[in-house]
């Protein structure tokens, strides 16, 4: 394999709930999550992502504050943004924030540029959904600019332009790692091979071999414009606990009602357990079980997409901070040497 | 197997395109696929991802095809060149859904479904609303052969029976069941927030969910164990 083997751990600020299934407030889900990846990097995550959104049950919009927490307080662990919604914000704003991170956590900080699925940042900050694609070329483009260096010259459409711009604080050694997360679409993998970007494949439902392709895809792209091979890596949600009775019981109600809640915002029908069962299983996209069927699950889609990278999305809001931490300490201290000694 | 109609012309080269594409190569369909550009930018995307189609520029594949599709997200409608369209069986596989178009105030009115609006915009073209309701990430997995236990139901929607009945050809050689609904305007069945948007069941199940919404009875319950 021609990248080091990695694995991350993604949330979204899911919000808690305590022993007695009460909601823990917005503000005592957040310092869990920092609680979370310091956890993470005592048993040896590679990499602890923050992913964007502004709704009740994932309270976590200013997610690089949280990761400068931290940075503060771990030496080793990757951080950064799972994805940040770059097409709502300002990427000369979002380069300064994480380029502070990259000063407070020594160099630690990567990116995943992208839209997930979360879209109330559009309405929130004055942008047209219709205008994504237009939006999140040009500022992708931008933000590739200023990973460069200063001074920064660039003009569009979609925020005022720079000439010989400084923009500050100037990274220590060269660009920060950068990656644009992507669903199923096979026109966003050329764009990320166009760009220069690592591809992220957000694989949340169905089955994850049908992402093959999009992996070569990648590769084929960048050759094509000139460009070295960049990792690859993939995202899944999931939940570890002992056994996969354990780890069903405990995922499956939290995974319903939060899907009843975005199928209601979004038109979806609601999900049926046979279709949720069939997700945690041996072709499902889900990692839900015991540390040797996620085990054996991530390494058979590594394998299979040629992958170098698994990030768990981990957490569903209602799950305790507990159930979280034992999810974290499991991942980190059996899954991981697992999936390594099954690739090896 | 395809047999009257079988020279297929997706216009959309993202989510749901190259799926229905590759369906549709399975079945012995010819494929010709475009987006909004050159067909140059479509060739690696058709040579790893849905090898044996053919990248073609839109009016081109909309041309010789027996059946379009419109495989593009519902605001880029509104701008595209219909042109080509002129005279075309064209499959509506097109949602309107705010959460990733925007609010799109042509389709923000409950009188009429989303493919009766495209169909004005088409006035010169026969329109089909069907493939739209399952997930592109399961069309493939779901997929499977005539008489198979667990094949899944796609609905078909339309005013004209001929292009119905060729359209329910072509999705039974794509590897699904066709519930026929009675008009366009039943299309509304299919859309988001109808009782089949996002899960893909069985005939029986399809037809019970469409059944008990029309009866005004369907609670969103999200019990159904798709059998």
């Amino acid at each position: 394999m021609a990248f080091p083997l990695e694995f991350g751990l993604n949330t979204f600020g899911d919000l808690n709930h305590d022993a007695n299934d009460r909601p823990e407030s917005q503000a005592q889900t957040i310092r869990n999550v920092v609680e979370q990846g310091v956890h993470a990097d005592a048993v040896g995550v590679d990499f602890f992502g923050i992913g964007e959104h502004h709704t009740d049950y994932f309270p976590m919009p200013a997610g690089d504050v949280a990761l400068a927490a931290i940075a503060a307080r771990t030496q080793r662990i990757h951080v950064g943004s799972s994805v940040i919604v770059l097409s709502s914000d300002d990427p000369v704003r979002v380069f300064q924030r994480y380029s502070t991170l990259n000063a407070i956590s020594n160099g630690r900080v990567e990116v995943i540029l992208g839209r997930g699925s979360s879209i109330e940042s559009f309405p929130l900050f004055g942008y047209d959904l219709a205008d994504y694609d237009e939006l999140f070329e040009e500022k992708t483009a931008l933000f590739a600019e200023l990973l460069k260096g200063s001074p920064v010259t660039w003009q569009g459409e979609t925020r005022a332009p720079l000439r010989d711009q400084n923009v500050v604080p100037h990274l220590e050694s060269g660009p920060f790692p950068t990656w644009i997360g992507v669903g199923g679409n096979p026109q966003s993998v050329v764009r990320a091979a166009r760009l220069g970007f690592s591809l992220a494949l957000a694989i949340i439902g169905g089955p994850p071999s049908r992402f093959a392709p999009f992996s070569k895809l990648f590769l084929a792209a960048l050759e094509k414009f000139g460009r070295a091979p960049l990792p690859v890596a993939m995202h899944a949600p999931g939940h570890v606990a002992p056994t996969d009775a354990q780890a069903r019981a405990e995922f499956w109600p939290r995974w319903k009602d939060t899907i009843a809640l975005i199928s209601e915002e979004r038109g979806f029908a609601i999900p049926t357990e046979e279709s949720f069962d069939w997700e945690i299983g041996p072709r499902g996209a889900l990692c839900v079980g015991s540390p040797e069927s996620v085990a054996q699950k991530i390494a058979t889609n590594l394998r299979v997409l040629g992958a170098n990278r698994f990030d768990l999305k981990y957490g569903m809001p209602g799950l305790t901070h507990e159930q979280l931490m034992r999810n974290i300490e499991l991942y980190g201290t059996q899954v991981i040497p697992r999936v390594r000694e099954l690739l090896a | 197997m395809a047999s009257t109609s079988s020279r297929l012309g997706i216009l959309g080269a993202g989510h749901v395109g190259p799926v229905i594409a590759r369906l549709a190569l399975r079945a012995g369909w010819s494929v010709a696929i475009a987006n909004s550009g050159d067909p140059a930018d479509l060739e690696l995307i058709t040579q790893l991802v849905v090898p044996g189609a053919e990248p073609r520029w839109a009016a081109d594949a909309a041309r010789d095809a027996d059946v379009v599709v419109l495989a593009i997200p519902l605001h880029r409608f509104l701008t595209m060149d219909t042109g080509p369209l002129a005279g075309k069986l064209v499959v509506d596989a097109m949602n309107y859904w705010p959460s990733s178009d925007g609010v799109l105030d042509v389709f923000d009115h409950d009188a009429a479904g989303s493919s009766e609006v495209v169909a004005q915009g088409l006035h010169d073209s026969t329109v089909v609303k069907t493939l739209n309701h399952i997930g592109y990430h399961e069309l493939e997995e779901l997929s499977r052969p005539a008489g198979s236990p667990d094949r899944r139901a796609v609905g078909v929607a339309a005013d004209d029976e001929r292009a119905a009945d060729t359209v329910a050809t072509l999705v039974d050689d794509l590897g699904f069941d066709v519930v026929r609904l009675g008009n366009l305007r039943s299309g509304q069945l299919l859309q988001p927030g109808g009782p089949v948007f996002g899960v893909a069941v069985r005939r029986a199940e399809f037809e019970a969910r469409i059944e008990a919404w029309s009866a005004g009875s369907l609670v969103r319950s999200g019990s159904g164990d798709g059998a």
